[in-house]
């Protein structure tokens, strides 16, 4: 057979040592394709020498297993193409080995994320929302966003855009269980290691511009000419990334994606930098219960920031509520009493008057009624939240910040998630841009694919975060806009906001724009 | 220059052989000037196998490779200040900010329809993850190999042939590095030195290659004898429109610095009908065509039926009848 490999054994003439190391490594991936043996194909490379290091090879390295790495190994389980390929999941989390069991008894876990339509189709083309739907969860149809001034107040209705909700407020850890369910449950190669990333080790870049012939060794016919000054290794493993685990195992992947968080060690191993800045503010979270059900997020700004009340299923609703590191350690550290007492009076009275009907409202209702956009919500006065009864789980405190990737990708690695973008929590967006990340970078390696890229490429990975960096930057410049209004109090600037409260309730067009947006439907915050 | 093209076109009318009887062997007379003969001892290395007879050996027992040496002087198609244009570059092929760039952003395109002709024609499922698993394919005027490397990751046996040593050295070396690619044949030949050693091929490819060779008939004609009977041929290359000297001359050269300046001569160019005519003359039947158009706000390309400026067009070899 093989005549090309004959050949190669003339071209090894000088480095008869590697020749026999030499060969095709072990790759899931190349065995993809139906291998029908005839003399059609003779000229495939059939050497498999026996492989010599026992480390494994892989197509895609996931490094974190939370919420947006695992989303990306569904997603791309789920395409076409991708799917045939190898994927290590790296994260010192010893529950993914196991099997999920869901417990839907019992008081919600704090830590929830709201998602958005956008987020749910995601999760119900990867086949992971149906794990969701049995657990608990709480769609929500309504959002009343207001201010303590008084002076303004928006209330949106999932009608306004001609939709059943506006999103759904899902426990974490039930999301991250959902992923692996699904995960277990496919036929996909995948591997999770539970152990942590110590170090990555990048090819040297195994000079291709080399043109001194006398180093390579020129012969007409023969295949992928070594040059001299590569190591045994690299000319095994190609031109993949090795990872050191810290169980002492080490591993190869032609991938590296940082799905780490914010405090990524992948990023900062790939010499990604970031632009990042604290806000003097803490967030305090925790479960509470109502003597109702709750189906309304609620979301309103005082001085020090927002609280959101947000429903989570049965008679419970999750607080996030950001103020000052002083004033979240006095609200972490005070009686339960103390505490409702606190989230009941910042929810209704407390900093100042509700929002009044006022003779401009009636006026701009007018006006937008003869235009003849007149939408549902409009019709909606001032809400006041459901009572909350109790405090039914611990409160946890967290810094905020910002951070953002200059550069989500390099040579072979890429950030997803919060390794390329930690944003201000307020609302609930962090995730979901996440897991958008997660299904553009699987569609973009899909693509590649398609087209007979080496996935780690820059120009196809450049593809995903053209596509991302825009739409997160500007998810991420609103909130932090939103953060920087709320900062001070200031007459003039205490009307500006009533004012953009009054449009947002009032102008249809700009309403809709905002819900879709919010929803993660459309791609920008206005006209499109 | 209008002036040109309109004497080329009624050269081309006259010689179709359905229009007229007589077929006066010149397309160009700035073209057929060039036409020049080349020895093999200049700048392409001797091919190697002369080095090692043994292998050489091998390959001709097995592949009926052989006859190379045997001819000493061969016609090419080739143009020596082409052929050092891009050797002076060559060490960028695989810089994707560098020289090369807008091939890189050109090439899915120009993949995609390639995989999609292909695999209609040999009827294999687009959707698999090796489409291309057993097909020989060889690439002429490989460069680098951004061509080569794409098919052989879709389970082609790649050659991939190039005068430039240069490029070849650069494309092994690059190839060599994922083990997906390692098995790609890269060769220092023209089309017509490959010609000799009778080897055939299910799919011949010649993109962006046909407006730097020195006679686009002869170099047809090559192509077509290295395809196996009902095999296909893939070319693309540029209009010899007016927007596409705007586009691949004025603004990609000039304006916008994509490409070195003197890369391409307009008057080299071809339009898709003359094309069709020289590729029919060699037996080779166009079935497909698209253009390729980019688009400055995403900075992509993609497929349309605009040929105007970079075309593409897929071509399938007759059976010969006594076969």
């Amino acid at each position: 057979m093989p005549v090309i490999c004959k050949a190669r054994v003339y071209s090894m003439k000088a480095l008869p040592s590697i020749f026999t190391l030499y060969g095709m490594p072990k790759r899931a991936f190349c065995h993809g394709g139906s291998r029908e043996e005839s003399s059609y194909n003779s000229c495939k490379n059939k050497i498999i020498s026996p492989t010599i290091s026992k480390d494994e090879e892989y197509d895609i390295a996931i490094v974190g297993g939370g919420m947006v790495g695992l989303a990306l190994a569904c997603g791309l389980s789920s395409m076409r193409l991708a799917k045939e390929l190898s994927i290590a999941i790296l994260d010192s989390n010893p529950a993914l080995k196991l099997t999920v069991r869901f417990n839907k008894d019992g008081v919600p876990h704090p830590r929830v994320s709201t998602v958005t339509p956008a987020t749910i189709s995601f999760f119900k083309e990867v086949g992971a929302w149906e794990y969701v739907e049995k657990q608990r969860h709480a769609y929500f149809n309504q959002m009343q966003v207001w201010d303590y001034s008084g002076l303004g107040y928006t209330r949106y209705h999932s009608r306004d855009v001609g939709k059943d909700y506006l999103g759904c407020v899902v426990e974490n850890k039930l999301l991250c269980d959902s992923l692996l369910s699904r995960l277990q449950n496919l036929d996909f190669k995948k591997t999770i290691h539970t152990c942590r990333l110590i170090s990555m080790e990048f090819p040297s870049q195994g000079n291709p511009t080399t043109t001194d012939t006398e180093q390579v060794h020129m012969m007409s016919g023969s295949p992928g000419v070594v040059p001299s000054g590569n190591t045994v290794e690299q000319i095994h493993h190609g031109s993949s990334i090795k990872l050191v685990l810290s169980d002492g195992s080490s591993l190869f992947a032609k991938l590296v994606v940082g799905a780490d968080g914010a405090k990524s060690l992948v990023r900062e191993m790939a010499g990604l930098t970031t632009t990042s800045w604290n806000y003097p503010q803490n967030a305090v979270i925790c479960t509470v219960e109502h003597s109702v059900e709750n189906n309304c997020a609620w979301q309103r700004f005082l001085p020090s920031g927002p609280i959101a009340l947000l429903p989570i299923g049965d008679k419970f609703s999750n607080i996030v509520w950001t103020m000052s590191p002083e004033e979240a350690s006095i609200h972490k550290s005070m009686s339960r009493d103390d505490f409702v007492k606190a989230v009941n009076y910042a929810l209704d009275y407390g900093y100042g008057s509700h929002p009044q009907s006022k003779f401009i409202d009636g006026f701009m209702h007018r006006i937008s009624s003869i235009s003849g956009q007149n939408m549902a919500s409009m019709e909606e006065h001032f809400q006041l939240p459901p009572k909350v009864t109790d405090l039914v789980s611990e409160r946890m405190t967290f810094p905020l910040s910002l951070r953002h990737a200059r550069e989500y990708v390099s040579k072979r690695v890429v950030l997803i998630g919060d390794a390329a973008h930690a944003v201000h929590p307020l609302a609930g967006q962090g995730v979901n841009l996440g897991f958008s990340d997660a299904a553009a970078l699987a569609k973009v390696i899909d693509q590649g694919l398609l087209v007979g890229y080496d996935i780690g490429e820059v120009s196809l990975l450049k593809k995903y975060e053209k596509e991302r960096k825009t739409a997160n930057m500007t998810m991420m410049g609103i909130l932090d806009l939103f953060q920087k209004a709320y900062s001070v109090d200031l007459g003039p600037l205490n009307v500006l906001r009533a004012a953009a409260f009054h449009g947002a309730q009032f102008i249809a067009p700009l309403k809709r724009n905002i819900v879709s947006y919010a929803m993660g439907d459309q791609k920008w915050p206005l006209f499109t | 220059m209008t002036g040109a093209s309109l004497r080329l076109c009624r050269s081309l009318l006259q010689r179709c052989p359905c229009l007229s009887g007589t077929s006066p062997n010149c397309l160009n007379p700035a073209l057929t000037s060039s036409i020049m003969t080349r020895s093999l001892s200049d700048s392409a290395a001797p091919p190697a196998a002369i080095q090692n007879p043994e292998a050489v050996t091998k390959q001709s027992v097995s592949q009926g490779y052989g006859g190379i040496a045997d001819t000493p002087r061969l016609r090419s198609s080739l143009n020596d200040t082409e052929v050092a244009k891009f050797a002076a570059i060559a060490e960028t092929w695989w810089d994707f900010e560098g020289p090369f760039k807008p091939l890189h952003l050109l090439n899915p395109t120009r993949v995609s329809f390639i995989r999609s002709a292909l695999c209609r024609y040999f009827r294999r499922d687009p959707y698999s993850t090796r489409p291309f698993e057993g097909l020989k394919i060889i690439d002429v005027g490989c460069g680098g190999g951004i061509l080569c490397e794409p098919l052989a990751r879709m389970g082609a046996c790649v050659t991939g042939i190039d005068v430039v040593e240069k490029n070849i050295n650069v494309a092994q070396v690059h190839a060599g590095l994922d083990p997906l690619t390692s098995s790609i044949e890269y060769i220092c030949m023209t089309a017509e030195q490959l010609v000799g050693s009778n080897r055939k091929f299910d799919a011949v490819l010649a993109l962006e290659v046909i407006e730097h060779v020195a006679d686009p008939s002869d170099f047809v004609e090559s192509l077509s004898a290295l395809v196996a009977p009902g095999g296909a041929t893939v070319i693309s290359t540029i209009n010899r429109s007016l927007r596409a000297y705007a586009a691949a001359i004025v603004a990609a050269e000039y304006l916008l610095n994509w490409l070195p300046r003197g890369t391409h001569q307009w008057s080299k160019f071809l339009t898709p009908e003359e094309l069709v005519l020289i590729l029919q003359r060699a037996s080779i039947s166009v079935e497909e065509m698209a253009g390729f158009v980019y688009n400055p706000l995403t900075g992509e390309w993609s497929l349309s039926d605009d040929t105007s400026v970079n075309f593409i067009a897929f071509g399938t070899k007759e059976i010969p009848p006594t076969m």
